[in-house]
């Protein structure tokens, strides 16, 4: 018994998603499994955002199945999704915060209306400060997205992403569109809330040094910066890289054989490792 | 394949295939839109919200419109009405024209052009930045949250501003007849007030009614379906008015045709 193979967190049974009769994921079926980080690289159009809305049950796949924390959620209903969903986080890729709540209205967003997470209402403040004192934001509570940097909105969203705790966090291109040092800093956030609270992460980018980041650096919460961790010590936390072209799985694997992949597509996401 | 076996062109059948999925999409969602009225949670705080902006926000320009096609009636009927030396009867056909038809349908006309545009771009927006997909994320079902708010508080505001528009009309009518017919008043008033029995007032309200569901589904419907960045929230805003205006008519004529008859 205790051998039994542990079972997956997420896993994609051939799935395909179709819009407007073209193929934008492609018989597309992988498994990641509790504590596993997963880097998700492809060109822009090629269904990173799509494969990670399929996920969420956003989308619904037109053949194929998704299993999450292991229920076939594409025969839910939207309202037994609900229940699923509490228990993912999702960062969109231009942050979605509602525009018309204040920042600390966003982040209570979740709380207030996830019925499965019946948060107490005397305790909604205090985790979304907490939330937001993690992404380093303690300030901004009355302001609203409009008034926020790109990078700082993006700091919001992973707030309101994890604010429930969810064990499952996916983030859609977290470092697009923002300059090195801001892209860093948030990199350096996913890495924070995957190490301090146990997560899976499936980590979309088109960035190799975030994807090399999350492989290979761990969290020092003693000094609140990444230091490089030796493969022994993140046992049983490995990093798995996907390349997606055009809807296809054209890669999966770690990083060494990642940078030993001979295909011309693949090979154009990495670069040599810093 | 399917077309071939009824000999119908399939360029045909493709042609109609996507406005026939549109109106299934659009009845799906006024379904929908209409049960969540009677299924929680209510989102009350956005019920208010949305009533002072359609409601409050378009009482200026319904009133101004209301007093102007109401003077513009007393003249024209005056006019017609002269050549049976009835000029006396202006009360009773401004009181008719605007009850029946000028009332609802201007005033679902100026808050289509307001609330129709305003909902679909509103909606629009939030669907091109993914918020429409992060409520969802989030437990919430963006139907029960953004459409049946609008809907309602659509339904609750068009039928009061057409009772106003009709007021001002006949005030505006009245200014009219007063000044430039010298009609007097209370003829104009009790004139006015006797064209009218329970079945024109009847009509007159369940036309906004039925308006009101068109302008705010129509709105919400084409926010919802919004794809293409700033450039598609411009173009569902243009179809959203369109398609309101031109419902509108078509519904007009048919409540009429049924009372009528
Ligand atoms: N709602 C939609 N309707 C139609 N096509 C879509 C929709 N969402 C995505 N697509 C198409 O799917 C493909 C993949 O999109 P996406 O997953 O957003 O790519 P990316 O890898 O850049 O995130 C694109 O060609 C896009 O045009
Ligand atoms: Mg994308």
């Amino acid at each position: 018994m205790a051998d039994a193979p542990p079972q997956p967190i997420l896993q994609f049974d051939r799935v395909t998603v179709r819009f407007d009769g073209a193929d934008v994921l492609t018989d597309l079926s992988f498994a990641a499994f509790e504590g596993e980080s997963r880097v998700i690289l492809g060109a822009s159009g090629s269904g990173k955002t799509v494969l990670l809305k399929t996920a969420l049950g956003l989308i619904r796949p037109d053949s194929g199945k998704v299993y999450a924390f292991g229920k076939d959620i594409t025969i839910m209903s939207e309202r037994e999704l609900f229940d699923i969903r509490s228990r993912m986080g999702m960062l969109f890729q231009e942050s979605a915060l509602f525009d018309s709540l204040t920042i600390e209205e966003n982040v209570a967003y979740p709380l207030e209306n996830i019925k499965s997470i019946q948060c107490p209402k005397d305790q909604v403040l205090p985790r979304v400060k907490e939330a937001l004192e993690f992404v380093e934001l303690g300030a901004t509570l009355e302001k609203f997205p409009s008034e926020l940097s790109g990078g700082m909105r993006r700091r919001a969203a992973i707030a309101r992403a994890v604010v429930t705790g969810p064990p499952l966090v996916l983030y859609d291109s977290p470092t697009a569109g923002l300059d090195p040092i801001t892209a860093h800093t948030i990199i350096t956030l996913v890495i924070k809330e995957r190490d301090i609270s146990q997560t899976t992460a499936m980590i979309v980018t088109h960035r190799y040094q975030d994807g090399n980041l999350v492989a290979n650096f761990r969290y020092n919460s003693k000094q609140g910066t990444l230091e490089p961790a030796r493969n022994g010590e993140r046992q049983g936390a490995r990093t798995t890289f996907m390349v997606l072209k055009e809807g296809r799985l054209v890669f999966e694997g770690d990083q060494d054989r990642l940078e030993l992949s001979k295909d011309a597509y693949v090979r154009k996401f990495v670069k040599p490792r810093v | 394949m399917v077309a071939s076996e009824f000999g119908v062109p399939p360029n045909l059948l493709d042609l109609l295939k996507e406005p026939v999925l549109a109106v299934q999409d659009f009845l799906v969602l006024t379904g929908r839109a209409l049960k969540n009225i009677f299924l929680s949670p209510h989102y009350t705080d956005d019920i208010f919200l949305q009533m002072d902006g359609i409601g409050v926000g378009s009482l200026q320009i319904v009133a101004l419109t209301g007093t102007f096609s109401g003077a513009v009636m007393a003249l024209q009927m005056a006019r017609a009405l002269a050549s049976y030396g009835q000029v006396g009867k202006t009360g009773t056909l401004v009181s008719l024209t605007l009850v029946r038809e000028l009332g609802p349908v201007l005033t679902a006309l100026m808050v289509a052009g307001r609330n129709a545009s305003g909902i679909a771009s509103e909606l629009g927006s939030m669907k091109v930045t993914e918020q429409i997909d992060a409520m969802r994320a989030l437990g919430t079902d963006p139907v029960q949250k953004l459409v049946t708010p609008r809907v309602i508080a659509t339904a609750v505001m068009l039928p009061l501003l057409v009772i106003i528009a009709d007021f001002v009309g006949l005030a505006g009518g009245w200014l009219i007849a007063d000044f430039f017919l010298s009609i007097p008043s209370k003829q104009y008033w009790s004139s006015a007030w006797r064209a009218l029995d329970w079945s024109d007032v009847a009509q007159g309200l369940l036309k906004p009614l039925v308006f009101a569901l068109v302008i705010s589904l129509i709105g919400c419907y084409y926010g919802l379906r919004t794809t293409g960045g700033t450039q598609g929230v411009g173009r569902s805003t243009t179809q959203a008015v369109v398609m309101a205006t031109v419902l509108i008519f078509i519904f007009d004529l048919m409540i009429t045709k049924i009372w009528v008859s």
